[in-house]
């Protein structure tokens, strides 16, 4: 019998103009022992169907038709204080962020407790020792005493498994995973739905996973359900959905999900997903502004060697030097970026990828080592003039599309101050022209420089920026983790255009991740990163095929397994190009 | 905690020291002290004798390490206008505005608390819209207004409780006096204290409501509501105990601000405290009064917050425990 | 993508649909949540319009105000004391009565209104300028002129804004000498409350500041080689701006308190230019023989004043502040 069964399901959210149909019938059931898994993009309403589940809707939102089930029994029309027993005794929940899904006022034991405590008839004595056995269940060593501690003395995937152990605690039948390992490192989230696989099976619990990663869905799920705008386009066993989609969306979001087994020339693109990345008038590099790009000094050599990198940030400041603390968050770090190639750096958070990034920019200035731009040696320029002739020849491309656009300017002008600073144009009609053929470029169209960046979806604004990097007309464009923040298909078509862009205009870049199969997808050549310390240098394939050090083949084991995906839809390229 | 405790001192200290820098350099420098002291038959030799026994001819850093010195212990000259230790005046007076200032601390505390919780636990309530809307009213009418509008109501026109004075006081110790022992002490402190408290009062309350709603968004209150807890457990174990860390920092500055504010509510009730004399000082130009004032408010305010920090100490775990 | 807001939502649901075509500016602040906002509250529309006619009584007073109670000629000692028109004895030239040199309490009231206005924002724009000077300064370069800025701050609050403007007064006295007084009393009191305000600028503009300079648009203005006062003043400023707004208009409010405040004890504005706090002071001392009107209409009218811009600043803060939407 199933556990949970969620009849024609319908979720609104009333908004000022209109109402907002966050879910729009849908029909799923999960088994005891079984995980079925959600997926979608953003706008999906993934999290929304978790939530309608266990009560918890976000007001205004409300369900709006259907029925929910959980063994039977109605409960989506329980009144509010026969719906908050079955939070926590009936059902789990676990959400995204494991650093603050904790109060942080309170040990890891009193919210244990005070959690059996409310749904299980036990005394203090026996909720603690029930506490520490949870613990100890998640795989937190040394229970009895670490349960005394306060978040804050946990790691993250410390934390995520005191949620997991806070969410198990009275015994419920159903488990709803909001995007459990999104915030974790990749060693971390193997870890974890590991253990979420095995507590499912030992416990018999029904289990209720919602995320956006192929990788997670095709891991630990036995069924899946694919979201696309409330709507419910496909259903089924897992191996099937992805191994044979039907519907052209599944099609298209599963083949845009990058892989590490194999290395595509071009993502295709599916118009079911995106409309907006449609060619615009296309300018000609050859004769055009951009194009000038081109006609920089080749180089004798790499275009940027970096040797012995050192990178220390004061951790705790103290007038003794001999009492400050520091991280060192790049050690001795060398390696060579030739022209016209893309180099890749992976590593895992903190790893100190972005740092070098920011070291090779002028953000930050190392505390040791040299980086060599060409011939200029970058750590010595004093003179402001040949400071300002190095920015102008590398640029960058930001993670967070919400973050890295001033949110008070145009968009026409964001992309004009780079132009108009480094004075790249003699007039300013001509500046306008630049900054419309650039917005054509990249996709946009030029119409899109009269509007603020609010007005932009991710993807979009990451256009913009990649816009705004092209404006000083770099040789050296560093992206650092530039489709993290996004969709997989709109990933898709943001990777596509930095290739295409980096073939017409011979840009060489530094592109970080920490994504492998986006890494391969991208790359040359790579380097792996493990705290600070640069572990390998590689061919891509070589480094997929053969690794040599040890941290990297326990990344790539640690990969989620995307054999079961679809190929159809994709070009492999046999040869990848130098 | 030692070493917390002692960062903090350290901290406290040096604002003291700035503060006595201050007040050294508008007791020396605003205006001729000399001139304040003697009359105008006083000769020229008599003045230069005066200024050399005072120690006015001496090297500045010497005059400020004594002013320091001095106002350690408790000596911070004579009154330009009552010709008096400015420190005896003090003492007569400083019983009167704690007093006060303890009245109105303790009226600001027990109401706004509470209707802070309250309007942040139930936002849409009616009774939640009418404690905000007294309270933007509250905020907006001058403290001295309503002591003025208080007087007019229940001086003037009702008579029951008196306009000005603290009434009977009862001597306490060798030199605190005390209005809490007597009827006509207690009742001359309603008004003034209620006065003094009102604008505390609305701040405390606007602001744990403010923290609430904030806490109450964050998602270890979301994950306590979808662990099935109840919501007194949900609302007072974990939303308040996270209101209280920044409330406490706040309230810690309001509570300092009321000795200061306790100026105006004197002026208007007559009531004989430090205030008072204070104001009657910056009228006159009674540099000493004044620079006294300024270091004893500080003294205390340093000290309020001082305590504020080693309470955050104790509320807060992340300060007390270190990461593994 | 992982946790997702519902305006993030919209933006993707957007990422399919291509870009719909820039609207107006008009259209833009007319379909902004902010003035929808604005509209469904009636209380602040009221205030905006309580507010609007306050100022304009107090900048027009001497085209509006029914007398000039400063023209000498036109102040009869034998219309002193007047009860205000609905009680007994009254005059029905002085609508809300007069005072005891028989000056007309309405207009005495929109004349020291528009010195109480006047110092108002004399002094919020004074201290707002000094504050977001220093906090963009401290948040950007952070170190030691963060250190030492902060630690002025520190000071600073240590003592509220009344006993500060006290203290100045009492200084500015001293050096000045009391003949000058009334001279000087406007400028002392711009400076006095500039300098106790600046600090909540400077604090606020600090936070945010370092919160800004972290995101990304200032590290690409940065790459770019933009230098950090051009950073500063065209990329950080307008991003920090919301809180500033919030704060000044509660500040002008507090201000207006303030100088009220400190013209009541009598060192603040000086009989002969008497603000809305002057005036006042003046009402006290006939408080107890009868004739309130003299304070309480002032009184009443400086309430009015603060509570309408309160609330204005009340709802400005919850606008701006997307979490509480």
């Amino acid at each position: 019998m199933n556990v949970l069964d969620i009849k024609d399901l319908k979720v609104e959210f009333p908004g000022r103009k209109s109402v907002f149909v966050a879910v729009n019938g849908v029909d799923m059931s999960v088994e005891a022992g079984k995980i079925l898994g959600v997926v979608g993009e953003s706008g999906a309403g993934k999290s929304t169907v978790g939530n309608a589940v266990i009560g918890l809707l976000q007001e205004p939102g409300h369900i709006a038709g259907g029925e929910i089930y959980l063994h039977g029994k109605r409960i989506d029309q329980l009144p509010y204080k026969q719906k908050r027993l079955l939070r926590g005794r009936k059902i789990g929940m676990i959400f995204q962020d494991p650093l603050t899904s904790l109060d942080p006022l309170q040990t890891v034991e009193s919210q244990l407790v005070e959690t059996i405590r409310t749904h299980l008839p036990l005394s203090a004595k026996a909720a603690r020792q029930r506490a520490v056995e949870l613990i100890d269940s998640v795989g937190i060593p040394n229970a009895d005493e670490r349960i005394r501690q306060y978040p804050h003395q946990f790691s993250g995937g410390m934390r995520q498994r005191v949620v997991i152990a806070l969410a198990l605690c009275a015994e419920p039948e159903l488990v709803i995973a909001d995007e459990p390992t999104t915030a974790l490192d990749v060693s971390i989230q193997a870890q974890i739905l590991e253990l979420m696989k095995k507590l499912c099976a030992e416990r018999n619990v029904a289990m209720l996973v919602i995320t956006h990663d192929m990788g997670v869905i095709a891991d630990i799920t036995d069924h899946v359900a694919v979201m696309y705008h409330g709507d419910l386009v496909e259903y089924g066993e897992t191996t099937q959905v992805l191994g044979a989609p039907v519907h052209p969306y599944t099609q298209s979001l599963i083949s845009a999900v990058p892989r590490p087994d194999i290395r595509v020339d071009r993502f295709p693109v599916v118009n079911y997903i995106e409309k907006a990345g449609t060619p615009q008038k296309q300018i000609d590099i050859s004769t055009h502004w951009l194009g000038k790009s081109r006609d920089y000094g080749k180089v004798s050599g790499p275009l940027v060697k970096i040797r012995d990198l050192d990178m220390a940030f004061e951790t705790r400041g103290s007038i003794f030097p001999s009492r400050r603390k520091y991280f060192q968050a790049v050690k001795k770090v060398s390696f060579d970026i030739e022209e016209g190639e893309t180099f890749g750096l992976v590593g895992e958070s903190g790893s100190g990828k972005s740092t070098i990034a920011r070291l090779i920019t002028g953000l930050y200035e190392p505390t040791g080592g040299s980086i060599l731009f060409g011939t200029t040696e970058l750590t010595s320029l004093k003179n402001r003039r040949d400071v300002l002739a190095m920015r102008r020849q590398m640029q960058m491309i930001f993670q967070d599309p919400y973050s890295s656009l001033n949110a008070r300017m145009r968009v026409r002008d964001i992309i004009a101050e780079p132009i108009k600073f480094h004075r790249l144009a003699s007039s300013n009609a001509e500046v306008r022209q630049i900054v419309d053929d650039l917005l054509d470029h990249v996709g946009l169209g030029a119409a899109a420089g009269k509007k603020y960046p609010h007005e932009f979806s991710g993807g979009q604004r990451q256009r913009i920026s990649i816009a705004r990097a092209l404006a000083t007309r770099p040789r050296f464009l560093i992206c650092d983790e530039p489709t993290s923040a996004l969709d997989v298909s709109i990933q898709a078509q943001i990777l596509n255009l930095l290739k295409d862009l980096q073939e017409e205009l011979g840009l060489t870049m530094l592109f970080i991740s920490h994504d492998l199969a986006v890494i391969r997808q991208m790359c040359n050549r790579i380097g792996v990163m493990r705290h600070g310390e640069l572990c390998e240098v590689a061919d891509c394939d070589a480094l997929f095929e053969t690794p040599q050090h040890a941290y990297t083949r326990e990344l790539l084991s640690l990969m989620p397994s995307l054999e079961l995906l679809s190929r159809a839809n994709l070009q492999t390229v046999d040869h990848p190009e130098a | 905690m030692i070493g917390f405790a002692a960062r903090r001192l350290l901290q406290a200290m040096i604002v003291m020291l700035v503060v006595a820098l201050l007040a050294f350099t508008m007791f020396r420098f605003v205006g001729d002290p000399i001139n304040q002291m003697v009359g105008i038959e006083t000769s020229l030799e008599e003045r230069e004798a005066l200024r050399e026994r005072l120690g006015l001819n001496d090297p500045i850093p010497v005059q400020f390490l004594r002013f320091i010195t001095q106002a350690a212990q408790f000596d911070f000259g004579t009154s330009y206008q009552f010709r008096q230790p400015v420190s005896e005046l003090f003492a007569k007076r400083i019983p009167a505005t704690l007093e006060l200032s303890f009245a109105s601390a303790l009226f600001a505390l027990v109401v706004g608390i509470p209707m802070g919780i309250y309007a942040g636990l139930n936002r849409e309530s009616a009774i939640s819209k009418l404690f905000l809307s007294v309270s933007l009213i509250g905020i907006s009418l001058p403290t001295f207004f309503i002591g003025i509008l208080l007087i007019f109501l229940f001086s003037v026109t009702l008579q029951w409780l008196p306009s000005f004075g603290r009434g009977e006081v009862v001597q306490v110790g060798s030199w605190w006096t005390t209005g809490f022992l007597t009827l006509s002490g207690l009742k001359a402190l309603i008004l003034p204290s209620i006065t003094l408290g009102l604008y505390q009062m609305t701040l405390i309350m606007r602001l744990i409501r403010a923290e609430m709603l904030e806490v109450i968004r964050t998602d270890y209150i979301k994950f306590a509501r979808a662990r099935g807890l109840p919501d007194r457990l949900v609302n007072f174990r974990h939303a308040l105990k996270n209101t209280l860390v920044p409330v406490i920092t706040i309230t810690g500055l309001q509570l300092g601000a009321i000795i200061a504010f306790a100026t105006i509510t004197e002026t208007v009730f007559q009531w004989p405290g430090m205030g008072l004399m204070f104001l009657q000082a910056v009228q006159n130009v009674d540099i000493p009064i004044m620079s006294a004032y300024l270091l004893l408010t500080a003294f205390l305010f340093v000290a309020i917050n001082f305590i504020v920090d080693i309470l955050y100490f104790f509320i807060d775990p992340r300060l007390r425990v270190g990461r593994p | 993508m992982p946790y997702v807001s519902n305006e993030e939502a919209k933006a993707a649901v957007q990422d399919r649909a291509g870009i719909p075509p820039a609207p107006s500016r008009l259209a833009r602040i007319v379909d902004s949540d902010m003035f929808h906002s604005f509209l469904r509250s009636k209380v602040t529309v009221v205030a905006a319009c309580g507010t609007l006619i306050l100022f304009l009584l107090a900048f027009l007073a001497p085209w509006v105000a029914p007398h000039n109670p400063f023209d000498l000629a036109s102040i009869s000692i034998l219309d002193a004391r007047v009860p205000p028109v609905w009680m007994e004895y009254s005059d029905p030239r002085f609508l809300l009565g007069t005072d005891d040199q028989g000056r007309d309490i309405l207009s005495a009231i929109f004349y020291g209104m528009r010195i109480s206005l006047i110092v108002g924002f004399c002094s919020v724009a004074a201290a707002a300028t000094i504050g977001i000077t220093l906090g963009l300064v401290a948040g950007y370069m952070g170190g030691r002129v963060d250190a030492v800025i902060m630690r002025i701050a520190d000071v600073q609050l240590t003592f509220p804004a009344i006993l500060i403007a006290l203290l100045i007064d009492g200084v500015a006295a001293g050096i000045f000498g009391s003949i000058d007084r009334e001279v000087f009393a406007f400028y002392i009191l711009i400076v006095s409350l500039a300098l106790s305000f600046w600090v909540q600028y400077a604090r606020t503009v600090r936070g945010s500041t370092m919160v800004e300079k972290n995101k990304e648009y200032v590290q690409a203005a940065r790459v770019i080689g933009i230098p950090s006062v051009t950073i500063m003043a065209r990329h950080i400023l307008p991003n920090v701006m919301g809180p500033v707004m919030v704060i000044a208009t509660i500040n002008l409010a507090l201000a207006i308190v303030t100088e009220a405040t400190l013209s009541f004890l009598g060192v603040g504005m000086p009989p002969t230019q008497p603000s809305l706090g002057t005036l006042i002071a003046i009402g006290n001392d006939f408080l107890y023989s009868g004739e309130w009107w003299i304070a309480i209409f002032p009184g009443l009218a400086l309430a009015l004043l603060v509570l309408n811009v309160n609330l204005l600043g009340d709802w400005l803060r919850d606008a701006l502040n997307p979490k509480l939407r």
